[in-house]
């Protein structure tokens, strides 16, 4: 979730100044307060990130989460860059919370999101390298006495060349902690890099291919008992009864917690927990939504959208320029979505001793921290988060609901607990991608668009989740895509209006710019067909002051073969191409994707084509993996998914009706990267971005309908429709 | 009830009814075994019953009888199994791994009973395989890959 341009900034000073501060002041940071179930280990720590012992292993303690996009893998090879160590030498642990080392130069809090993590520490983590390098080989000349110059580093080792002599770092480790560290230590020139820009083999990858790794889910403990648990299916509904009666008969059940707004089993097993959840009788007190359905949620929203707006974004006179001349205008709606990753939610909670700790992977540390001392009433500083690989983020595990939840059930559970949700509790209680309303109006002279204004509404995440990033009434993710256009259009109105529903909101993979560049990529393509233009030309047309972007697009039309007709398909004979561009989270990207569409309106994705500007890379095969995975995450959001309510409840439930793309319905994906010395972009969500309106333009030029509320609605392009 | 798990023998006290997976996870403790959907929706549980991929989030332990069971924690004893595990890493086919011991036991009994799959071949193997990081595209150059070693 990008911040504002002015946000950002301030942002990365006051994040910059307290890593600074972690950095530079050798802080011994005595490990038991760091991680309070660690033993502390032997050997010297030499600043937040990095700990060295004296058998040489060395130690990287990760500030951005791993969930799948590599984040381990890019931060250790930024380390290790300018340490100087190699990667199998290397153990990664994640940072325990601690806002005051770890908060995001980004994204202010402690949190992994946002596509940032690459932008936001790439720099200070070679920092810490280089620093706590340059510490070891003044230690090793203090030992010598000889020219700190004179040595090099290679793989852990320090070598004085005249001499001969080397020695490990590990021997040097606690002379070398003990001085004070230096300032404005150089970083390596990038023409010397061994690992950053390389495509360097993951260092998670290993144990997850083998079913070693140990996922929140998969934390087993000496009497843990499991549990799984229902809310109310109506949002916002109380428990009114519960009979345990016959539960309580099945094999294996122990307890039966009711708390106001849920219901959970505890058993010796999750299927036992499971049998007894079915086994109870609950009868539910609905409330106030129970007559909540979909129909009313597009409607208010739809009212809502009518304005006025605040003002996120001014240039020139738009309103004034929109009066006459030739005019176009449309809406766009975007339905809540689901995150579903692979791993539901599940938290392992033990409440012991006035305090309480917590197995769990998160994004967000310090909130899923503060998140089970509120819960219990206790000092943050009393719960112990213990961090783990993350089956699937998308957002999801920004949010510390879950948490939340298994800390309520397990403080009346004694013992370890494990609570699972059933995949149906996965999706119908958490927190939705928001609904979003997006208006686009324009005027067109002489082929350009001289004047726009585009008004997004929808329910404000950042309000909830990171008020100062909602400003003046702005929700600065919200808008993100609007206010930052790649075109030059000269005269341009972005407005944003808050329209909250029962319905909470939440970060999702690609944020703001889902729904924002969506609609704006939308919105071009049908000003360029009802104008006869052709849609890459009209693009350019408005691009001339942008090189990266025009860079993009036309790579992807060269690779793609833009102005030959999409291949025919066994999927359906009408056939379409169609482009999108894109510029967000710092990085430039641009998508063509061929569709067939058959007589009943099922759309087929044939092949896509994606060009990418991402700035630098630190790991080109990541890189490709991300713009690979993101584009087939928009596949599956374009074609099928939504979340919508009927009396107040959640209407899908598993992988049946919240479909997920399958291998079999999966395009050609080529990804094609700009070599780039501009400053890191993002990479993690702008390929589900940029190839949702990609895809809408190709059943556009295939179909002759422009479809405005998504997902694709088969039946208003079927044969004859 | 005995179970033969990746070459050894478990003794379970368990209901017929209860699904593999969860004799697997909660009861022998072999954890690589996911669950992702409970309806066989997905694929992440799968496990191999004498080499045959099945869903184990649907499979009654009181049906497996004497069939030899591998999960991923096994089946890289196996040859089709090895194979693909090098492959997945050779082309850093995963991310965030949740679904991947289910993807890796269904190519690894699609190789072993048809050790050079179309495309065709692999779409039939692999589409009840769900993954929501997206890395269809490397499973399939994976299988590939793999085919060829």
């Amino acid at each position: 979730m990008p911040l504002a341009p002015d946000l950002s900034r301030r942002a990365i000073l006051q994040g910059g100044g307290a890593l600074v501060a972690g950095l530079l002041v050798a802080i011994e940071l005595p490990w038991a307060a760091a991680r309070a179930d660690e033993p502390e280990p032997t050997g010297k720590r030499f600043n937040a990130f990095i700990h060295v012992a004296p058998d040489n292993t060395v130690t990287f303690t990760l500030p951005a989460v791993e969930m799948g996009q590599g984040a381990f893998t890019s931060q250790t090879q930024c380390l290790a860059e300018e340490l100087d160590v190699a990667l199998d030498k290397v153990m990664t642990v994640p940072a325990p919370p601690d806002q005051a080392n770890y908060g995001s130069p980004a994204l202010i809090v402690q949190a992994t999101g946002g596509s940032t993590t690459t932008m936001a520490w790439s720099g200070p983590l070679r920092k810490a390298g280089a620093t706590a390098r340059a510490m070891l080989v003044a230690a090793a000349a203090a030992r010598w006495q000889v020219d700190p110059a004179s040595l090099t580093t290679e793989n852990g080792v320090i070598t004085h060349a005249p001499s001969g002599r080397t020695i490990a770092y590990g021997a040097v480790a606690d002379a070398a902690s003990r001085l004070t560290p230096p300032k404005d230590v150089p970083l390596k020139d990038p023409a010397h890099f061994r690992l950053i820009g390389k495509p360097v083999h993951r260092i998670d990858t290993p144990d997850k291919v083998t079913g070693k790794t140990v996922y929140g889910i998969d934390v087993m403990l000496p009497g843990m008992k499991f549990a799984t648990l229902m809310a109310s299916p109506v949002l916002g509904g109380k428990v009114g009864s519960v009979d345990q009666a016959q539960a309580m008969t099945v094999p294996g059940v122990r307890q039966v917690v009711v708390l106001d707004d849920l219901v959970a089993v505890v058993a010796d097993n999750t299927w036992a927990a499971m049998q007894g959840l079915n086994a109870l009788a609950i009868e539910w007190a609905p409330g106030s939504n129970a007559g909540l359905d979909q129909a009313q949620l597009w409607a208010g929203l739809e009212k809502a959208a009518q304005g006025p707006g605040v003002t996120a974004k001014k240039e020139g006179d738009a309103p004034a320029k929109l009066k006459d001349g030739t005019l176009f205008e449309q809406s766009y709606e975007l339905p809540y979505l689901a995150h579903a990753p692979m791993e539901m939610t599940n938290c392992v909670v033990h409440v012991h001793d006035g305090g309480c700790e917590v197995w769990t992977g998160t994004q967000v540390p310090g909130f899923a921290q503060a998140g089970a001392a509120k819960a219990l009433g206790i000092p943050p500083e009393k719960v112990t988060i213990h961090n783990h690989m993350i089956g699937g983020g998308f957002g999801r595990r920004l949010e510390v609901d879950g948490v939340v939840k298994a800390t309520r059930i397990a403080a009346h559970v004694d013992g370890p607990l494990k609570v699972i949700w059933s995949r149906e509790e996965d999706i119908r209680q958490q927190l939705y991608r928001p609904l979003y309303n997006e208006h686009l109006k324009a005027r067109v002279e002489n082929g350009r668009i001289t004047a726009l204004h585009h008004r997004v509404t929808g329910g404000s995440v950042m309000a909830r989740w990171l008020p100062v990033a909602f400003t003046n009434g702005v929700d600065s993710d919200a808008v993100e895509g609007a206010v930052d256009v790649p075109y030059a259009i000269g005269n341009r109105l972005v407005e944003y209006i808050r329209h909250e529903s029962a319905v909470p909101v939440a970060f999702w993979r690609g944020v703001g710019p889902n729904g924002s560049i969506f609609s704006v990529e939308c919105f071009i393509d049908l000003i360029a067909r009802k104008t006869g233009s052709d849609p890459l030309d009209f693009r350019r047309a408005h691009l001339e002051k942008n090189p990266r972007a025009l860079g993009v697009l036309n790579l992807v039309a060269e690779k793609a073969g833009w102005g030959t007709p999409a291949p025919p398909s066994p999927h359906g004979a009408r056939r379409g191409r169609g482009i999108a561009l894109m510029n967000a989270f710092g990085s430039f990207l641009a998508a063509i994707a061929d569709v067939a569409v058959n007589d009943t309106g099922d759309v087929r994705v044939t092949r896509l084509v994606i060009a990418a500007d991402v700035g630098q890379v630190v790991n080109p095969d990541t890189l490709e993996a991300q713009i690979q995975g993101g584009a087939t995450f928009g596949l599956s959001t374009v074609l099928f998914d939504k979340i919508t309510f009927a009396g107040g409840k959640v209407e899908q439930g598993n992988f049946n009706d919240y479909r997920i793309l399958r291998i079999d319905e999966m395009p050609v994906i080529e990804a094609h990267v700009v070599p780039s010395k501009e400053n890191m972009g993002g990479i993690g969500e702008p390929g589900t971005v940029v190839t949702q309106p990609a895809v809408a333009n190709a059943v556009y030029a295939a179909t002759g309908v422009q479809l405005t509320r998504m997902p694709i609605d088969r039946a208003l392009i079927a044969k004859g429709a | 009830m005995d179970l033969k798990i990746n070459g050894a023998d478990h003794q379970v006290d368990v209901p017929d009814n209860m699904p593999l997976l969860w004799v697997v996870r909660d009861v022998i403790g072999l954890t690589g075994t996911k669950f992702g959907c409970g309806i066989a929706q997905c694929g992440a549980c799968t496990v191999h019953l004498d080499g045959v991929a099945v869903r184990s989030c649907q499979l009654p332990v009181g049906a497996v009888g004497g069939r030899a069971i591998t999960t991923i924690e096994g089946v890289g004893a196996t040859p089709a199994g090895a194979k693909i595990q090098k492959a997945w890493l050779d082309l850093e086919v995963i991310q965030c791994g949740y679904c991947q011991p289910g993807q890796v036991m269904s190519a690894a009994a699609l190789l072993a009973a048809n050790p050079q799959p179309d495309d065709e071949a692999i779409d039939a193997a692999m589409a009840g395989n769900l993954c929501r990081c997206g890395t269809y595209v490397r499973i399939r150059e994976g299988i590939k890959h793999a085919a060829r070693a």
